[in-house]
């Protein structure tokens, strides 16, 4: 395997390292903690939205992002050939 | 039957599980002892971290500090959740792909430096004796709550059960019990939240009925009424919550990443066989886990609900049958502070420290005009009579809200398996730190595989021993110091490791100085307002406002400075270094 594969893997992983830890601190600190107060003045059923994001949505959010970067990195494996054999 | 006796059934059947599992996976290398031969399943994986995971604390106080903390309750919530993405994202993936045996194995070689690595062992051992200690004094209050055993033969019982499995099978025992005392725990933890849920809502899902109308006729949401009772009797409102903003996000981003550096969760990713399992294996881990933490603020409110509704401005003679059971625990207790036998609950302490009851000559409780167990405390000022335990929300929930005596068994059982299986893993971290990290690599490098599974035994069995002793003899602060052991894992491993992963550059005069950096910071600052200063702590004394709980995550940012700084002072890192950095971040 040439040096230049390795090199491609290594950044899109790291670009979807970007993305991802984004969300993940956009939903947990922006939505739960930072923007809670502004969130909070919106109802959802009987939630208030901040709050909602702080104790349930967050956690729902962690769980999605784990399983999109295992799918990513899936493809990504088999797509420059660093897949481990079975 | 009543609860005791159902107790005494599931503690039993659950125990026999444990001890079964424990002689059939017997390990015998120490492959097998310290990674389960890294031949687990992820599934299984992800349902053992889980426990491992989920302590005597999550079980059975969590939802309990939520409860009185309303919104700000939700620093444990995320904070002991979001470390799993980090987890996930940023270390199982090339820890496994390293394929050693712990984490101080990671920092020594990564760092080409045993000094590296006797500071890892020493932040480990600390890290998860603080930790165990609690355990094991989880696993006598469940005893001694529900059984009226003994607190310290409790711990003594517990002892024996942790012993048995952990010193015979290693990781490869802990695994499978700990996919056992997952099964129980979150069995024990859901089914008295469905109950709940249903009952107050009509929605049996707890995390939807959590925002759901109440089924009193009313019409009114569950949140909203509760909103309304905290701000009618002077509480802040339940959703919104009393700290400051800085100090929620630097308690969360402190508990995040403490999570992801705590070793005993870490070298659970070592036992899959490959990268791409590690990665899929946190993602499970966290659905298991997710299970419980969605599930666990929902508990919270219709507690606090119900026991708002059912104790305040009511007669005391009118509180129903759990009331007096829970008085005389000692986990609650009313004083009549204006002789109207009617119950206050406000803001503010009720008595000073905690409940002592108050017995006579013959070892009766001593009982007030209305009946209540009297207690020798002097009252606090302030109107609030009553004061609650917050583990009552847990262990009490069956029995408020009326369910049959099966399911308060039940809960025994879980606390008990929650408290066990974290204690297990945490043991084997101490173990293998010691028969591997130090025995192994530095003390006598040509021992045998044999030798060294003998000591692995020794160095459990021997850790066993010291919990115990710190489960009878707590010392004063252990809920204190719990602060102290995410703070250390998230100043100490987590900036280390990611580097060692991330920074091909960073050689070893750099890492050990961050390290020793953000450790002494975070126990200087923990110990000053925790243990020599308590009178100190509060937010006008502290730095930025942010509370010991949370400066972990100022030591981290501490230690990546000084990483850096100091790193660019010395030489790069020898070549097979760099080239063992690009190695790991490839699967194949």
């Amino acid at each position: 395997m040439s040096e230049r594969d390795l090199k491609g893997y290594w950044k899109k992983n790291l670009s979807y390292l970007g993305i991802l830890l984004s969300i993940w601190f956009v939903v947990s600190y922006g939505f739960g903690i930072l923007l809670a107060p502004v969130l909070n003045e919106i109802q959802m059923a009987g939630f208030k939205l901040g709050f909602w994001f702080a104790q349930q949505g967050s956690i729902y959010t962690f769980v999605i992002l784990i399983f999109v970067y295992v799918y990513l990195m899936n493809n990504l494996d088999k797509e420059f050939n660093v897949r481990e054999d079975d | 039957m009543d609860v005791q006796i159902w107790t005494y059934i599931l503690v039993g059947v659950t125990f026999a599980i444990y001890i079964g599992i424990a002689i059939w996976a017997k390990a015998a290398t120490t492959s097998d002892f310290y990674i389960a031969g890294a031949h687990v399943s992820p599934l299984t994986n992800g349902m053992a971290t889980a426990a491992d995971w989920m302590s005597a604390a999550s079980f059975l106080s969590m939802a309990g500090l939520i409860s009185f903390m309303g919104y700000d309750g939700s620093v444990y919530l995320m904070g002991w959740t979001g470390g799993y993405v980090l987890l996930a994202l940023l270390l199982a993936p090339y820890l496994r792909k390293f394929g050693k045996f712990t984490i101080p194995d990671f920092i020594g070689d990564r760092y080409y430096s045993n000094f590296a690595r006797t500071i890892a062992v020493i932040c480990a051992v600390i890290v998860s004796f603080t930790y165990v200690a609690g355990q094991m004094r989880g696993v006598g209050l469940v005893f001694s709550k529900f059984l009226e055993v003994n607190i310290d033969i409790g711990v003594l019982i517990g002892m024996a059960i942790v012993f048995f499995y952990a010193v015979l099978g290693g990781m490869k025992g802990i695994t499978y019990t700990q996919v056992a005392q997952y099964c129980v725990l979150i069995f024990a933890f859901m089914v008295p939240a469905f109950f709940i849920s249903f009952q107050l809502t009509g929605n049996p899902i707890p995390q939807l009925g959590f925002g759901s109308t109440l089924s009193d006729g009313s019409g009114q949401y569950l949140l909203e009424k509760l909103d309304e009772l905290h701000t009618e009797l002077g509480f802040a409102a339940y959703t919104s919550g009393t700290k400051s903003m800085q100090d929620v996000f630097f308690i969360t981003a402190a508990l995040m990443i403490g999570t992801a550096g705590l070793p005993h969760v870490i070298v659970r990713f070592f036992t899959v066989p490959k990268v791409r399992d590690a990665r899929i294996s946190v993602g499970y881990a966290l659905i298991f886990i997710a299970i419980l933490y969605t599930t666990a603020p929902a508990i919270a409110a219709f507690a606090k609900y119900n026991m708002m509704e059912t104790v305040n401005e009511e007669e005391y003679t009118e509180m129903p049958a759990w009331f007096g059971t829970w008085e005389e625990t000692g986990l609650l207790t009313w004083v009549d502070k204006n002789d109207d036998g009617i119950i206050t609950y406000a803001p503010g302490e009720a008595i000073s420290g905690l409940p002592d009851i108050q017995r006579n000559a013959e070892g009766e409780i001593v009982r007030g005009a209305f009946g209540e167990v009297k207690v020798n405390n002097t009252l606090a000022e302030g109107p609030n009579e009553l004061y609650v335990d917050r583990d009552i929300m847990v262990l009490a929930n069956p029995e408020i809200a009326n369910l049959p005596a099966w399911v308060a068994g039940l809960v025994a059982a879980g606390g008990l398996a929650a408290a066990l299986s974290t204690a297990a893993g945490l043991l084997l971290v101490i173990s293998t730190a010691v028969s591997h990290d130090l025995i192994k690599k530095q003390i006598k490098t040509d021992i045998s595989d044999k030798a060294e599974l003998l000591w692995a035994r020794i160095a459990a069995a021997g850790a066993v021993l010291v919990a115990g002793y710190f489960g009878i003899n707590p010392p004063g602060f252990v809920a204190e110091v719990v602060a102290i052991a995410f703070g250390l894992a998230a100043a100490s491993f987590f900036p280390a490791i990611i580097l060692g992963i991330f920074y091909k550059k960073m050689n070893r005069q750099g890492a050990i100085a961050g390290m020793i950096a953000g450790l002494l910071f975070t126990l200087a600052y923990v110990i000053f307002f925790k243990i020599a200063f308590p009178e100190y702590n509060s937010p006008e004394y502290w730095w930025f406002g942010i509370s010991p709980e949370g400066i972990g995550t100022l030591g981290m940012l501490l230690n990546l400075a000084v990483s850096y700084a100091v790193g660019m002072i010395f030489p790069e890192p020898p070549k097979e270094v760099q080239q063992l950095v690009e190695s790991i971040r490839y699967p194949q």
